[in-house]
């Protein structure tokens, strides 16, 4: 378990982390999401001890992080930011290392460090210095080192980031074989990733949770959940497709996506999206208008991510959403750190 | 195993995996026997002793000193492997304890590989072995404080070469506390307490009586108390700095 309460860090006068709470049960993978600079891996940093929060209480396990710091870093597995790890060591020896850190003894060492080298695949470069792996292998030798205790609680900022599709996907397998019995935390830029492996999300910006849920949840919160998209086979006139779209009962506007060549219509209601869909695809018929593809959108995390944290660079998104930050858009973003 | 000795171990072996072990091990052996058979006119003073050899062994050290200490901890900092050592559950003076340790053994290691001088002075003549045993603990010991002089301006800074730099100024005037080079910039101004409180900092007066072989309890004292307060600071500063 892992439970922060009003926890505030300033760096000077710059507030990174402001007055957040929340708490992460046994068996939950908690989503960490939030554009650069909103103050993700500072909070992952003071959950793991290595910042001390200028104001708030971090429990992890039944241990208080800045009062027995030793006892509760013994049961956090920890993936910094970058997965650093010492060059001139090979993942062996690093490996070894920790090991022995983290109080394994005897058989345990080696039995441990041979499942954690199953477990993230790293068998090709045990006798490499660290120095001269690739970007996806020295992600991995930093997931290897946060499991080898095989700890209850997992801190993972950015886990797949330099890992090719594949290995992307081996990881999110990973850290839902672990999910079951430990509490863990990943930070992610890949939205995709919070559905693929998240049971819940948190979205926070300019330091402040701005959104928190289930991963369909938040995406039924997106403006897409409820459209319809309908694409055409061909080009052709369509110049009447908009304003026809515009007349369905239920709908409240159209956007045509140039990239993409899809028409999409906004319902007035988004729950019901089914019933639009019957009348677009009504339409389509009375129409007979060739069309290729016709889908109802499920929610997009992308868009809902974008509409609770860019400010009012995407106002126009904004209105269906409950919580938008109510923050100035002009902070200085990069200035974390 | 304790937890300041895996960290030690670590720390010990990675000087050895680079050059670095090798390259300075060299060049400190061939300066400490130019020093002392060249400048320390070693044969000239016809004396079995190792008089040149400690004469001059803090000026080598006020160079290579730094050379060892700079990547200490500005290196853990950069590469960001600060946040993975210190997210462990180990104690920071553990981490800091275990680090100076290595370092402080690698020095000795080097020192300890000076002993063909020795060698020599005992086939040419006979002296004194204990002075000499004398000599080698102080030299020892002297290490040990300008190692975490170093360590402590290795906390502070990201950059290496600023670490060398910084720590090779403040083993300068440690160094030289006790005479009129650093005194000189005191005695217009200070009270008299403070201009004898900076001159008895002075490393080369409390190493000296022990190059000549008197172990004097204040000198080990001094000596002691040195690393541990500059230890003690690595660890503040580590602590205040780490987040930036």
């Amino acid at each position: 378990m892992i439970s922060l309460k009003n926890i505030t860090k300033m760096f000077g006068s710059f507030t990174a982390v402001n007055d957040l709470s929340f708490t992460v049960e046994s068996g939950e993978v908690l989503g960490f999401l939030g554009p650069n600079g909103a103050g993700k891996s500072t909070t992952m940093k003071m959950i793991t001890g290595f910042l001390t929060p200028s104001d708030g209480q971090i429990t992890v396990g039944s241990h208080d992080i800045t009062e027995e710091p030793v006892q509760a870093k013994s049961i956090i597995g920890y993936l910094p930011e970058g997965a650093p790890a010492y060059g001139d060591m090979t993942p062996e020896e690093f490996l070894i290392f920790i090991a022995k850190v983290r109080g394994l003894t005897g058989s345990k060492v080696k039995e441990r460090i041979d499942a954690v080298i199953k477990q993230t695949h790293i068998q090709d470069v045990l006798f490499k210095p660290i120095d001269t792996l690739s970007k996806g292998y020295k992600r991995r030798v930093g997931l290897a080192q946060a499991i080898i205790h095989d700890p209850k609680i997992l801190i993972l900022d950015e886990p797949t980031d330099g890992l090719d599709p594949n290995q992307k996907y081996e990881v999110r397998k990973l850290i839902k074989a672990m999910a079951e019995d430990k509490t863990i935390i990943v930070s992610t830029h890949i939205l995709e990733e919070v559905s693929a492996v998240c049971s819940r999300a948190i979205v926070i910006d300019k330091g402040s949770i701005v959104a928190y849920g289930k991963p369909h949840e938040l995406e039924e919160r997106s403006q897409y959940y409820g459209a319809v998209t309908i694409s055409f086979s061909e080009d052709g006139d369509f110049s009447d497709v908009i304003t026809s779209l515009e007349q369905v009962e239920g709908a409240t506007s159209v956007k045509f996506d140039e990239i993409t060549e899809r028409f999409t219509t906004f319902p007035t209601d988004k729950k019901n999206g089914t019933d639009l869909f019957n009348k677009v695809s009504a339409l389509v018929e009375s129409k007979g208008w060739d069309v290729k593809e016709i889908h109802l959108e499920r929610g997009r995390f992308d868009d809902f991510f974008r509409s609770v944290t860019a400010g009012d660079l995407e106002s126009k998104t904004e209105e269906q959403c409950g919580d938008k930050p109510s923050v100035p858009a002009k902070q200085d973003e990069g200035a974390q750190q | 195993m304790n937890m300041t000795s895996i960290i030690f171990s670590r720390e010990f072996k990675s000087y050895f995996t680079t050059p670095v072990a090798y390259v300075f091990i060299i060049i400190f052996l061939v300066l400490a026997g130019v020093f002392t058979f060249y400048l320390g006119n070693f044969y000239e003073i016809e004396e079995a002793s190792l008089k040149a050899f400690f004469e001059y062994i803090p000026w080598l050290f006020l160079f290579l000193i730094p050379a060892i200490t700079m990547r200490l901890w500005s290196e853990e900092r950069k590469t960001g492997t600060i946040e993975l050592l210190l997210t462990l559950p180990i104690s920071m003076w553990q981490a800091v304890l275990g680090k100076f340790l290595a370092a402080w053994a690698f020095t000795t290691i080097a020192i300890m590989l000076t002993f063909p001088i020795w060698v020599i002075v005992n086939i040419l003549g006979s002296p004194d072995n204990g002075v000499i045993i004398c000599g080698y603990f102080g030299t020892i010991l002297m290490a040990g404080g300008l190692l975490a002089v170093g360590s402590c301006i290795s906390a502070a800074t990201k950059n290496q070469v600023i670490a060398f730099i910084i720590a090779l100024a403040i083993n300068f005037i440690l160094l030289l506390a006790g005479f009129s080079i650093v005194l000189d910039a005191f005695s217009g101004w200070a009270p008299e307490m403070l201009v004898d409180a900076v001159s008895s900092l002075s490393f080369l007066t409390h190493f000296d009586s022990m190059a000549k072989g008197v172990i004097d309890l204040r000198d080990i004292i001094y000596f002691v108390s040195m690393i541990i307060v500059w230890l003690y600071a690595t660890a503040i500063i580590i602590d205040s700095k780490k987040a930036s």
